[in-house]
């Protein structure tokens, strides 16, 4: 058990630092790479999705029957 | 649909088209040339030649530049599906639950893992481990595109699902139904496939350019010589991939094809135009132009004889051949949504006879339930022109790139390539052909099948969301500049590598 709980350990230590290695060996116009997809990540996730997309029924309505209801309303009320 | 405001249906339906277009810009280089470097990467591997390590290095840069500026530029669809789209959000929302979930799963354990070991492993894992990433990495991009564009093809041809009138949501009744649909299977093949094309073109473009330059040259020479056998088979396949989806576009979306071929009224022994052009302005639906005889009547239903409805038949019904009018199917349609309405009253009281019963006429008038959002029998018609002109164009590039491989193979094989310089010249300006190919591919199958968002179920104006038209407006700039910025920035820092070339580049993206 103590055995497994080791190698389970090392494989993890030797994917962290598979990773770390990889980031630190980047060169600089990688770093910008990197740089360009946290900023757009950021732009997408933290300020278009929550000050601009908010899912629009999720907003309306807490249960799927309301939910389910308001489009049956929306598909009629033609 | 006097309830929906069409300015509003139309903003949104812009800001989605832009976002799918740039999108698209991203993804099939993602989608080809992955399979390049795993071809390069393998090549590398079985030889252990150095020169294949330099050009697996170099393009899988590339490669890593496209992915990374392109990677989650996709989830700005959704976005706009929870907020533009709700109304069909909630109505499809099963049938895109399960393909996006599982592209979901397969994206991050197939694509993050293995780029990961793609990119850093040089020296640190086994050889055969880092070339089997490679190829995981590219099998886990298309694989990822099948689940997308098995969504989108349900949206096409809807199968396998029953609408439940009590959610208003469509529920899979057969996950493989839905999956292995022809549309489904035709659409996946098409559209990978010329991805394909799309990576062989770039690796073609930049090595031209290379030879242009006088550098590189036995590195260029090698890249375009597996580019373009990758690219020749590709453009080949992607000719019998289209006739197949055109096969079943006739079958599943006759609208769509009798506005990619122009056709006004229907005929026996059908001609295909070969080349053609709007012959009156005021006429949307009056083409003329050198045309193949029967070979539309061929292509849509394999037989020279067979009757092509066109736009008039479809429209005013034709007796003969079986089909309905849109003002019958409009009939249909609203006895469909009146029905819809009343079982949800009926429910609502209790009265189980009178829901059995108006559920039953529901179901009875269903395939037509979209049509009941429609006041003129004519806005089941699409844009003809814009349609037909993208359809042309992009069967006449396809049809261009197969000459162009072959002429390039031939060269190549005959080391003929230095010395041509207009086809170097050629060579380099192909990639934008590719993507003028690709992006009319989408517009024949997006605008083609307009006024819909599924096919016959629901009209793109019952699909969207009350919104305020500010909104989307502002989003749509939004847009559209972050993804010049981003495609800016992608230009720029290809070509800072390209200029590079392939020695100097470091190992690591």
């Amino acid at each position: 058990m103590v055995c497994r709980l080791y190698n389970i350990n090392n494989t993890m230590n030797k994917i962290i630092d598979f990773y770390l290695s990889g980031f630190k060996n980047m060169s600089i116009h990688s770093r910008k790479l990197w740089l360009i997809i946290l900023i757009k990540l950021f732009i997408l996730f933290f300020i278009l999705k929550i000050f601009f997309f908010p899912n629009f029924l999720n907003s309306k309505f807490d249960t799927d029957k309301e939910k389910g209801d308001y489009v049956i309303e929306q598909l009629t009320n033609n | 649909m006097e309830h929906f405001d069409l300015a509003l249906v139309d903003w949104s339906r812009a800001q989605f088209a832009l976002t799918a277009l740039y999108h698209w810009i991203f993804v099939p280089l993602t989608l080809g040339l992955s399979f390049i470097v795993a071809f390069m990467h393998t090549f590398y591997y079985k030889t252990g030649d150095e020169k294949w390590k330099i050009m697996t290095k170099f393009w899988m840069k590339l490669f890593g530049i496209n992915f990374a500026i392109g990677v989650a530029t996709g989830i700005i669809l959704e976005f706009e599906f929870g907020l533009n789209w709700s109304n069909y959000s909630w109505i499809v929302g099963d049938i895109f639950g399960a393909p996006l979930a599982i592209e979901g799963i397969l994206a991050f354990f197939l694509e993050s893992t293995f780029i990961a070991v793609m990119f850093f492993g040089w020296g640190r894992v086994s050889k055969k481990f880092h070339m089997l990433s490679s190829w995981f990495v590219a099998f886990g991009s298309n694989l990822s595109a099948l689940w997308i564009l098995i969504a989108n093809a349900w949206m096409q041809n809807p199968v396998g699902t029953k609408f439940n009138a009590d959610t208003a949501r469509n529920e899979m009744i057969n996950f493989f139904d839905v999956a292995l649909s022809p549309t489904a299977v035709y659409k996946f093949l098409h559209t990978v496939s010329q991805a394909y094309i799309i990576g062989a073109l770039f690796v073609i473009s930049v090595s031209a350019w290379f030879i242009l330059k006088n550098r590189h040259l036995l590195f260029a020479k090698k890249s375009i010589l597996i580019a373009t056998v990758f690219g020749l088979l590709a453009s080949i396949f992607v000719a019998f991939t289209g006739d197949s989806s055109a096969f079943d576009v006739a079958q599943k979306q006759p609208m769509k094809l009798a506005a990619m071929e122009g056709l006004n009224d229907g005929e026996k022994n059908a001609d295909l135009y070969a080349f053609g052009f709007l012959n009156d302005r005021t006429d949307n639906l009056n083409f003329k132009g050198i045309r193949l005889p029967s070979m539309l009547s061929i292509m849509a239903f394999r037989d020279a004889e067979a009757f092509v409805p066109g736009v008039n038949d479809i429209v005013n019904g034709n007796e003969e051949q079986g089909i309905l009018s849109a003002e019958t199917r409009m009939e249909k349609g609203r006895i469909a949504i009146q029905a819809l309405a009343d079982y949800k009253i009926a429910k609502e009281k209790g009265d189980t006879e009178l829901a059995n019963s108006t559920l039953k006429v529901f179901e009875t008038n269903y395939s037509h339930f979209g049509y009941g959002y429609f006041k003129n029998k004519e806005d089941i018609v699409p844009n003809v022109p814009l349609t037909f002109y993208s359809f042309h164009i992009m069967v006449a590039l396809g049809l261009f790139f197969i000459a162009f491989f072959a002429w390039l193979l031939y060269a190549s094989i005959k080391d003929k390539l230095v010395k041509n310089k207009w086809i170097l010249r050629l060579s380099v300006w192909s990639i934008l052909l590719g993507y003028i190919a690709t992006e009319l591919g989408w517009i024949v199958a997006e605008v083609g099948r307009q006024p819909w968002t599924i096919q016959d179920l629901l009209p793109v104006g019952v699909s969207t969301s009350h919104l305020g038209i500010g909104s989307v407006q502002t989003t749509f700039f939004m847009f559209f500049a972050l993804f010049t910025v981003l495609l800016i920035a992608e230009i720029k820092i290809l070509m800072a590598q390209i200029k590079k070339g392939p020695e100097e580049g470091g190992s690591h993206v």
